[in-house]
């Protein structure tokens, strides 16, 4: 029990996806513009994530490892994630048409997002439990929502405030960005596995 | 052997997936209304957003429910419009479908350039680099954003370093438009009546006589000259309101530069060469 909270806190905090890993940078600038779209991806990825670790570590452990063929991880991860995206989107379109609108563009964009396809690889190369990786999952993506978030907040103050025109856009948004990430640097350390 | 067993796992995985996909697909498939599918079709299908909408996609299911009309779609004009009506048992509304107008003449023999620009072949980076390398800082610049924003062939650059609009092709999606950077291309009603001052520069007269041998100069000869008072003076700019000409072509000789044209007479190459060999005679 332990171990999944430290693995749970860890991602969120100290080993942040966006900030500390630098995964996810496009959707994390594209997307962070407003509160809304950022908490609409955010929600998309928590619930992807965790879907797609549970299925790829299922056919790592049970399909890829007895076959001899874990060098393929990276290409079987890619068509699981594709193919379960897909199949969400479906099911979501029958069961929950006002989800299915809310998260929009997010879900199928969510397909080539390279955090989700990081986070089932680093499942398996951390010999992570069921149980673990799916927590692992979980706080992996609600780290990623959290940055994104955080930073939909810090630009609609930034779109009202003055600063020199060449900074406006892109140019700030990196810089703080760059902040950022060195403000979470100092959660360094502070819980380890 | 492990090759063959690569192979089959991986594509034992994609068959799996493909399967769930497929009867997910069965089982969970939304009605849609077949009404969208079929304006879809009717659709020229290139995505331009001319119509305000993201893609043809959004366009068809935001006619088949009503939000917005028939005739929205530019480019496939006429046409199209009635054809939709049709679907949906309406009316067909008139085809709002304008075209393209380059409002610069001056041309690499009638403006020339203040340096040599051998940096990116792009209209805005060249544009932003100490004001553009061409004397008028609103003048064409002639690398071609709007040749390239073009999904219909219908806008070339001519040899004489301007865009030339194909008037049949142009359908008015209004791309070149907004690829502009300094505003050139304007949209206008589909129609060759009427007369244009084809210039853009709001610089003082004295300046744009100084960068440009056709630059409205705004003396305000045309305005007198105008009987149907269509032309007015917009920060140093002649603009003539094409609701009002009637074509009478008081203001071209008027016009010192020469700025004004009939909008299916705007002069080509040729024209520049034989004024600037006629210029060359007379100095000699």
């Amino acid at each position: 029990m332990e171990k999944l909270l430290s693995i749970f806190f860890i991602y969120i905090f100290i080993d942040n996806f966006v900030l500390q890993r630098f995964f996810g940078i496009c959707p994390f600038l594209g997307v962070s513009r407003k509160m809304e779209t950022a908490i609409g991806m955010g929600m998309a990825v928590i619930f992807v994530m965790a879907m797609a670790t549970l299925v790829t570590w299922l056919v790592y452990t049970f399909v890829l490892v007895p076959f001899d063929l874990a060098y393929l991880q990276i290409v079987a991860f890619i068509l699981i994630v594709a193919s379960l995206v897909q199949l969400v989107e479906i099911v979501l379109r029958k069961i929950s048409p006002t989800l299915y609108l809310g998260l929009g563009i997010f879900l199928p964009l969510i397909t080539t997002n390279c955090a989700v396809l990081a986070v089932a690889l680093l499942a398996v190369r951390q010999e992570f439990s069921l149980i673990e990786a799916v927590v692992f999952a979980v706080g992996a993506s609600i780290g990623f929502s959290m940055a994104l978030v955080i930073m939909a907040g810090i630009r609609e103050r930034l779109e009202l405030a003055t600063m020199p025109d060449v900074l406006r856009g892109s140019a700030v948004t990196l810089i703080t960005a760059g902040i950022l990430s060195m403000a979470f640097l100092g959660f360094k350390g502070m819980i380890s596995l | 052997m492990l090759i063959i067993y690569a192979i089959a796992a991986l594509g034992l995985i994609g068959l799996i997936f493909g399967l769930l996909l497929a009867i997910a697909a069965q089982f969970f498939a939304v009605q849609t209304d077949p009404l969208v599918e079929t304006i879809k079709e009717t659709l020229p299908g290139v995505n331009c957003g001319a119509c305000g909408y993201a893609g043809c996609s959004n366009f068809a299911e935001a006619v088949a429910a009503g939000e917005t009309k028939t005739n929205g779609c530019i480019p496939g004009g006429t046409e199209t419009a009635q054809a939709i009506a049709q679907l949906l048992g309406q009316e067909a509304g008139d085809a709002r479908q304008p075209v393209a107008t380059v409002f610069c003449i001056g041309d690499c023999y009638r403006a020339y350039d203040r340096y040599i620009y051998d940096g990116v072949q792009d209209c805005q980076v060249a544009s932003d680099f100490v004001g553009g390398f061409k004397s008028c800082s609103y003048g064409c610049l002639g690398l071609g954003n709007c040749v390239r924003a073009c999904l219909f062939d219908a806008i070339k650059m001519g040899e004489h370093g301007l865009p030339v609009v194909d008037y049949d092709q142009c359908t008015g999606c209004g791309l070149c438009a907004s690829a502009c950077p300094r505003a050139i291309i304007q949209m206008l009603s589909k129609s060759k009546e009427g007369h244009l001052v084809l210039c853009n520069s709001h610089e003082r007269g004295k300046s744009v006589a100084a960068s440009c041998e056709v630059g409205c100069i705004a003396c305000k000869a045309c305005i007198k000259a105008c009987p149907q008072e269509a032309i007015e003076m917009v920060d140093n700019l002649a603009v003539i309101d094409l609701e009002k000409c009637n074509d009478c072509g008081e203001c071209v000789p008027k016009c010192k530069p020469g700025t004004i044209h009939r909008r299916d007479a705007i002069p080509s190459a040729a024209d520049a060469m034989a004024t600037a060999a006629a210029k060359v005679a007379e100095s000699a």
